[in-house]
């Protein structure tokens, strides 16, 4: 079949402000979205910048707007989006190029929240074991893939500098792991004014995450965590 | 480093339209960012209409006199019909301060949270329809 592609482009060496071109290309109902972007990239226009690598939904580098909403490239049928497709850079970065946004700002973020375990107890002779209800707690959290759908989607984010839902959801898998001993530090992290308190319950994040965490509830849980242990 | 004749200081990564208030209209709204949007509309009418009814009930102050005369403005058509906006405003933001409220503090919300959001609607349907034939009723007689 086939689709019209209209993508959001920008160099920043030859333009001043975005603009959108149109490709008309020829595809499998089957394929996905990143296979017709590949289409273009490959036999049409090799400046199309985009990213991409593993392509198999499981790096989360082919995050963007397409058809108005957050997805991965790699993850989207042809066929569930119809012949017209509108695919643009990520909301509330800034574009590098084309389809290329800075993501730094995201890991800034990232990062803050130290999502790594700590712990300082004397390490066992044999690893930390869980109970499965132990387990359990964190196992939505940590199939967080890092591709900044849920960050992007969030409309607080579009305005203001807070914390995101890829930074908390990343917190929470550590806040709530029975063999980490930092929870004071990351309560501290996500209880400050531009934590946890700047979501407004909007649920893009949930509906934008390519994994299907639910991001939403995942800062919930963070904010009555805050709320009934340090009152 | 340049490349071309194009002077870097003049390009570079663009922020328009990615961030601040011109985002909203680059994401197809989900319902839950709906639902969101019009609890901030209707919070700021409502927090509008406070502000004018401090103004009134201050001018009670002065006397009688001045506070009947200012009630001129409350008979006004165009006052009356802004009135049945407010209430459908105040009807929608009580719902939905519920909905709110179910999501913050009750674990399993999360899993309803469309379904809530449709219950808000009803709510607000149930209470905004008799209550606006009512106002209207008035108004015409």
């Amino acid at each position: 079949m086939q689709v019209t592609l209209r993508i959001q482009r920008f160099n920043p060496e030859t333009d001043t402000k975005p603009h959108y071109q149109e490709y008309t290309v020829e595809v499998e109902p089957t394929d996905r979205v990143l296979d017709a972007l590949n289409q273009v990239k490959w036999y049409q226009d090799g400046s199309l910048t985009y990213r991409r690598s593993c392509a198999h939904g499981i790096c989360g580098s082919d995050a963007m707007r397409i058809n108005g909403r957050n997805r991965l490239a790699c993850k989207v049928l042809i066929k569930d989006l119809g012949p017209k497709i509108t695919i643009e850079p990520l909301l509330g970065f800034k574009v590098i190029k084309d389809l290329v946004v800075d993501l730094e700002p995201f890991f800034a973020q990232y990062r803050t929240v130290m999502p790594y375990l700590i712990n300082d107890e004397p390490p066992p002779t044999r690893e930390r074991l869980q109970t499965p209800e132990e387990r359990e707690l964190i196992e939505d959290t940590s199939k967080c893939i890092l591709c900044a759908c849920c960050t992007s989607a969030c409309p607080i984010f579009w305005t203001t500098e807070w914390l995101g839902p890829a930074a908390i959801v990343n917190g929470h898998r550590f806040l709530f792991d029975s063999r980490d001993r930092a929870t004071e530090e990351r309560l501290a992290v996500l209880n400050q004014r531009f934590g946890v308190w700047r979501c407004r319950t909007i649920f893009n994040c949930t509906e934008a995450c390519p994994r299907g965490i639910q991001v939403t509830h995942a800062i919930e849980q963070v904010k009555r965590r805050i709320l009934f242990e340090q009152s | 480093m340049t490349t071309g004749t194009v002077p870097t200081q003049e390009r570079g990564p663009v922020t328009a339209g990615t961030r601040g208030i011109a985002a909203y209209r680059g994401y197809r709204p989900p319902v839950g960012m709906l639902s969101w949007a019009l609890h901030r509309i209707t919070g700021l009418g409502v927090l509008l209409f406070l502000l004018l009814h401090i103004v009134d009930i201050f001018l009670v102050g002065y006397g009688p006199e001045t506070f009947n005369e200012l009630l001129f403005l409350y008979r006004h058509p165009v006052f009356r019909i802004g009135e049945i906006i407010l209430v459908a405003g105040l009807y929608y933001h009580a719902a939905n301060g519920v909905r709110i409220i179910l999501i913050d503090f009750w674990d399993k919300a999360y899993q309803f949270e469309r379904q809530l959001f449709y219950g808000v609607i009803v709510v607000f349907l149930a209470g905004f329809i008799p209550t606006a034939f009512l106002m209207i009723r008035a108004m015409v007689r």
